[in-house]
């Protein structure tokens, strides 16, 4: 897993609440295999509303996302993260996040970062008005735009997952005696379980 | 002084790391085609299934409802779940199988989802199996390949909300609609970081399958995972399931542990009084913008937050709705009762109770939860009403739910659905989706618009 730890980049502005996974990659294409790709898929049929920001030239090649509350509720389809991922797209800052979505998108190096509601409208009033690039300071857990910054919260074992890019089958293989263990006994004492 | 959730973690619970992390071990895994991103994963790194056992593989959601394959892209899909299934020894209840269902339905079903377990599928509406006093809950192809190669997954302990639901439900009114009412409370990201666990003497009165649905929705409010503590209403439903402990007795003791303990620490206490709901249907596009069916579609210049008022205006707009146009005034073009929502036995009953010696108004599809409701459903004579009516009697699975088996709304057009997500094009590019109760789907069918059931049951349940 690629490690995050600061991104300056084209923020793009999504004005919207409740994206939800439906919307990020739309049911008809998650046949797809990873090898495909799934960039062209992201929000395929939002992006059909005229000015919809985030195919407008002035925020082309943007790597971060800004969205009102509940992003990426609804289906746990990790196609969600894998299609923000091949477009480019490393963080969210958003005043919410479904649990499966966040869980899903730390584990394959992008960021879900929380910020409050109101600095949000004032993130996203500022990219409308002016577009332009963003920083994103993991370790600071800040938001950065020239002098003035902002506060994100993560969860701290989030946190540190993403900044390591340390992968959970790798350090699961190094507890396998405790899993044994655990297992033989589990297994006589709820044999139906 | 535990929590039924606490007490059923800490039986899992391998090892905590320092950080809080958990290593939970994990009882049942639900597999389905979407599971390929998955094995594609274990491919990669030559691994194996660790514990083939406790899994258990079914089609689903791309399981046409038609005994013909629409596309071969389809096929192409059971075939990948065939195939990676026959490679790592997973059971497989495929298309057309006798045991084949919506995973959510056969899982208990089949006595597979039992008290006490932890269950997991890479499918957000896990948080049903939560209604035999278990932890289910869904989850990611990462995590899904991580189950698959260890039995287990690392978690952090959620915070713990209770629902207490007073009182009794009134005649006609569902799971459903208390699922819909307790959604719009909280909203659709307000349980968020959070296990949940319904209680008090509405959610006792409801039978298994009300309870299914109850914490099948568990999700829409944002939780992972919703519970209903076991008693004798779980032990009755169990007894003689395919699956279920051979020494059932022992079993039913240890499961009789289960419950809550008096005086056991919520994060948050949430009520709600059951004689309060009404029939419950959603306007939106998302399933926390629902009103009782008596209400006017709300007027998004009333609505004082400018985030929310947007997203009000937008919904509307999908949806083809004016404010101030009364729920019951909208026209629909067709109904579907199925999913893993409401799809079960007592859900046809409902609908038929409804729909018996009436003819739908509008076209429409019931698909059964699983081959087994099916043919219960035949056997009672359910289907026959059904089609008497004018409906079409499907296969089972996941069906005009997600819109990838071949089962679409068209464009444009409005659907009364019994099944879990308002979103837009959820159903197919453009389609309108009303969330509501079989029962109000089956009302909807019968006079062609959004419409109170409860006239329409007198006499009849």
């Amino acid at each position: 897993m690629e490690k995050f730890h600061r991104l300056t980049a084209i923020a793009c502005p999504l004005p919207l609440e409740g994206i939800d996974t439906d919307q990020l990659a739309p049911a008809r294409f998650l046949k797809r295999r990873r090898s495909e790709g799934y960039g062209p898929v992201l929000l395929h049929d939002l992006r059909a509303t005229p000015g919809f920001p985030l195919t407008a030239p002035a925020y082309a090649g943007a790597r971060i996302l800004i969205a009102r509350r509940n992003f990426g509720g609804g289906s746990s389809r990790e196609a969600a993260v894998y299609a923000l991922m091949d477009f480019g797209i490393r963080c969210v800052v958003a005043p919410s996040f479904g649990d499966i979505f966040a869980s899903n998108a730390v584990g394959n190096g992008l960021l879900p970062a929380i910020a409050t509601a109101p600095d949000v409208e004032t993130l996203l009033a500022k990219l409308l008005a002016t577009p332009g690039e963003l920083t994103i300071d993991l370790p600071a857990c800040r938001i950065e735009a020239g002098p003035q910054t902002w506060p994100f919260t993560i969860d701290p074992v989030w946190r540190e997952k993403l900044l390591q890019g340390f992968d959970d089958i790798d350090l699961t293989r190094s507890r396998q005696p405790e899993i044994d263990a655990f297992v033989r006994t589990y297994e006589s004492r709820y044999p139906w379980a | 002084m535990l929590s039924s959730f606490e007490k059923i973690w800490l039986r899992h619970e391998i090892l905590r790391r320092p950080d809080g992390q958990s290593l939970l071990f994990i009882d049942r895994h639900f597999l389905h085609e979407g599971s390929f991103n998955a094995f594609a994963q274990l491919a990669e790194r030559g691994a194996a299934v660790a514990h083939p056992n406790r899994c258990t593989a079914v089609a689903d959601h791309y399981a046409p409802t038609r005994a013909t394959l629409p596309e071969p892209a389809i096929a192409d899909m059971l075939d990948r779940l065939t195939q990676n299934t026959t490679r790592h020894a997973i059971p497989l209840a495929g298309w057309q199988h006798p045991d084949q269902g919506i995973v959510h339905v056969i899982g208990p079903e089949r006595g597979l989802t039992l008290p006490g377990l932890t269950i997991v599928c890479g499918d957000s509406h896990t948080s049903t199996h939560g209604a035999l006093g278990a932890i289910g809950f869904g989850i990611g192809a990462s995590e899904v390949a991580h189950v698959l190669t260890t039995q287990t997954l690392w978690q952090k302990p959620p915070r713990l909300m209770r629902i207490t639901v007073a009182g009794r439900l009134g005649p006609g009114i569902t799971a459903k609609d208390l699922a819909l009412c307790i959604i719009t409370q909280l909203g659709a990201d307000g349980a968020r970081g959070h296990a949940l666990e319904y209680a008090g003497p509405a959610v006792r009165a409801l039978s298994m399958e009300g309870r299914l649905t109850l914490c099948n929705l568990s999700i829409e409010c944002g939780a992972r995972c919703g519970l209903v503590a076991p008693d004798e209403t779980t032990f009755a439903y169990l007894r003689g399931r395919p699956h279920a402990p051979p020494d059932f007795d022992r079993a039913c003791a240890d499961w009789a542990t289960l419950p809550t303990d008096p005086g056991a620490r919520f994060d948050r206490e949430e009520t709600i009084d059951a004689a309060t709901i009404a029939p419950t249907i959603t306007w939106g596009t998302s399933p926390e913008d629902a009103l009782p069916i008596t209400a006017t579609i709300p007027d998004p210049a009333h609505i004082p937050n400018p985030a929310r008022a947007a997203h009000a205006s937008e919904a509307l707009a999908y949806m083809g709705l004016t404010p101030g146009q009364p729920l019951t005034s909208v026209r629909i073009d067709r109904v579907f009762i199925g999913s893993c929502t409401n799809s079960r036995i007592e859900d046809l009953r409902l609908a038929a109770a409804v729909l018996a010696g009436r003819t739908a108004r509008v076209p429409g599809l019931v698909s059964p939860g699983s081959a087994r409701v099916k043919q219960q459903a035949e056997q009672e004579g359910l289907a026959r009403i059904f089609t008497d009516a004018g409906l079409a009697w499907g296969l089972p699975g996941c069906s005009m739910c997600v819109g990838m088996n071949g089962d679409q709304v068209a464009p444009g057009q409005r659907c009364a659905s019994t099944t879990n997500r308002n979103f837009r094009g959820r159903q197919g590019p453009g389609a309108r989706t009303h969330l509501m109760s079989p029962a109000m789907a089956a009302a909807a069918a019968i006079t062609g618009h959004l419409t109170d059931v409860r006239p329409l049951l007198t006499g009849r349940t």
